[in-house]
């Protein structure tokens, strides 16, 4: 697969995303800059393309470092609890503070996030059978225990409704105003770009890396900042969007291998391609109502994902 | 030069590596044996600062491993640790190219591209250079690890164990390789070996270690002998000379 065709693709999705929705609007409608259709235009339909571009390249480099990091092709913020980490942080925050700030969620998920994840890495590192199949399960364990801490603490609270609205990963209430954060991720994906050849390295193991004279704990922390920074504006903007982390980068890594400096742009734009298509395809199922993003990811996903369990178990090896 | 000084290791209360104190002969290849758990791969990780010891020293040039800055160090020792399991999906020349690591941080210059090309081609590798390593066989890889190891172009390569998993022919190959190396680029090769026979065909020098501690050290012709060996291994083992090489013939010896 071509760089350029992936481009390309996600040109046109994206052209197709901004002219889709309950208020139906015409390209020709746009030359008009005070009408109706270019206020919904700008306020709604841009903000979305760009959260869902935003989400997209973040969750698949998301992955793609994490992948590399603990050196197995089913890890990522899905199957490590990541997510479920930056959860539980927005959940403490709010019940810590009585009036709680945008600004307190923001660092109280980021921290959560963080620590949650160098918690996984840790367990990792002191389990012996380290399978391919087995390390994801126990992530994803790890990512229900956490789950339902949030939850049982939501439930006492009664902060449950709330909760649960960042369970699902949506693009339907993204406006203007409310989508801001994602900026955040895009000095955190040029920076994993900048950092590649030393993810690379890294991901061939620590005695590897030291060999070549690299700072190997300095990298695996960077590295797993990127991810907190990521995965915390996705969750705190659009919601849990499951799968893009683990089938994106294992796509790319199929056709191109595994040097992040060449992977890089074709997991942020496959990112873009795929999300855009399931966001797509849930606003168009059911016109002029929409499917959640989190359900159509999770559909197409978790079949690729089987696919890739029972073919690829040699080549993730 | 490396110098290894009153060097000990403990893994709880067990010593590994007991007061072990070395020199390595610069452009011979020296080879570390003993039984399995002397500490010999234990000790070679130490050298190469993978390790750290718990006291002594080892000395590069005459400074302390521990004081050199990790782009330096790597830009004059190269350890190669069994990698027959590495998963990451790269091409040789990919592999190869991370050689050039410590000296271009990643960003290849023409000179770093050349030495890569050299270092493809001296390992007869250049038809597959474009091939994931996961398409190869075993001796393949270890051929592409010990390129990327040229092209890391260091004066000091360790080895441990490189031989392990491959078959008789490409076993002879390898030590063939690290031998040019040594005679054709003077390098100075330290390697960790099971089968004390490769040990005594291609090494100059051997280091015999036994529960920690060194038991002999010296020239190849003065540790081969049934003598020497029954006290590093506490089997008798005849060693006939056949072409040249001292052959041990351990595979039916009593104790």
């Amino acid at each position: 697969m071509r760089l350029w065709m992936l481009i390309v693709a996600a040109v046109i999705l994206s052209f197709i995303s901004l002219f889709i929705g309950a208020i139906d609007i015409k390209p020709s409608d746009l030359l008009n800059w005070d009408s109706r259709e270019m206020q919904i235009f700008l306020i709604s339909r841009v903000p979305r393309l760009i959260a869902i571009i935003l989400a997209g390249v973040g969750m698949s480099i998301a992955g793609l470092i994490m992948q590399s990091l603990s050196r197995n092709k089913f890890v990522s913020p899905t199957t490590a609890g990541t997510l479920d980490a930056a959860k539980l942080g927005i959940l403490i925050s709010m019940l810590f503070f009585t009036n709680v700030t945008y600004t307190q969620q923001v660092i109280f998920s980021f921290a959560f996030a963080l620590i949650g994840t160098l918690l996984f890495m840790q367990i990792l590192d002191r389990i012996k059978f380290k399978d391919v199949i087995f390390v994801p399960l126990i992530g994803i364990m790890y990512g229900n225990i956490l789950s339902s801490i949030t939850t049982f603490f939501a439930y006492e609270a009664d902060l449950l409704q709330n909760i649960s609205s960042w369970l699902m990963g949506s693009f339907t209430l993204i406006i203007a105003g409310r989508y801001e954060l994602l900026y955040l991720s895009v000095p955190a994906v040029i920076l994993a770009y900048l950092y590649a050849n030393k993810f690379t390295v890294a991901g061939m193991g620590e005695d590897f890396a030291k060999n070549l004279g690299l700072s190997y704990k300095l990298v695996l922390n960077i590295g797993l900042i990127l991810v907190a920074v990521i995965a915390t504006t996705v969750v705190l903007t659009v919601g849990v969007i499951p799968f893009l982390g683990l089938i994106v980068p294992n796509i790319v890594s199929l056709y191109m291998g595994d040097n992040l400096r060449k992977t890089i742009p074709h997991t942020a734009v496959l990112g873009i391609v795929f999300l855009l298509l399931c966001d797509i395809i849930g606003r168009v199922v059911i016109y002029p109502y929409e499917i959640p993003v989190n359900v159509t990811v999770a559909v197409i996903g978790s079949v690729i994902f089987l696919i890739m369990l029972i073919r690829g178990r040699a080549y993730a090896k | 030069m490396i110098e290894i000084k009153g060097l000990t290791k403990r893994f709880g209360n067990k010593p590994v590596v007991e007061d072990v104190s070395i020199k390595i002969q610069p452009g011979a290849i020296t080879s570390f044996i003993g039984p399995n758990g002397a500490g010999k791969s234990t000790l070679l990780s130490m050298v190469s600062r993978l390790l750290d010891a718990d006291t002594g020293e080892v000395l590069l040039d005459k400074n302390d491993v521990k004081k050199w800055k990790s782009d330096e160090f790597a830009k004059r020792v190269s350890i190669l640790k069994q990698a027959n399991f590495l998963n990451v999906r790269l091409t040789i020349r990919e592999l190869v190219s991370f050689g050039r690591y410590p000296y271009s941080k990643g960003r290849l210059t023409i000179e770093d591209e050349q030495s890569v090309d050299q270092a493809i081609e001296y390992m007869n590798l250049t038809d597959m250079q474009d091939k994931f390593l996961d398409e190869l066989s075993g001796g393949q890889k270890q051929r592409a690890f010990i390129a990327m190891v040229i092209a890391q172009d260091t004066e000091y390569i360790l080895l441990d164990e490189p031989l392990n998993n491959l078959d008789m022919k490409h076993s002879v190959q390898i030590m063939k390789i690290l031998r040019k190396l040594v005679d054709d680029l003077g390098k100075t090769v330290v390697i960790v070996l099971h089968d004390i026979n490769f040990a005594s065909v291609y090494s100059d020098n051997i280091v015999a270690l036994k529960n920690g501690r060194v038991v002999k050290d010296g020239p190849t012709n003065e540790i081969i002998n049934s003598e020497a060996l029954r006290e590093i291994y506490d089997m008798n083992i005849p060693v006939q000379e056949q072409n040249g090489c001292r052959i041990c013939v351990y595979f039916n010896s009593h104790s």
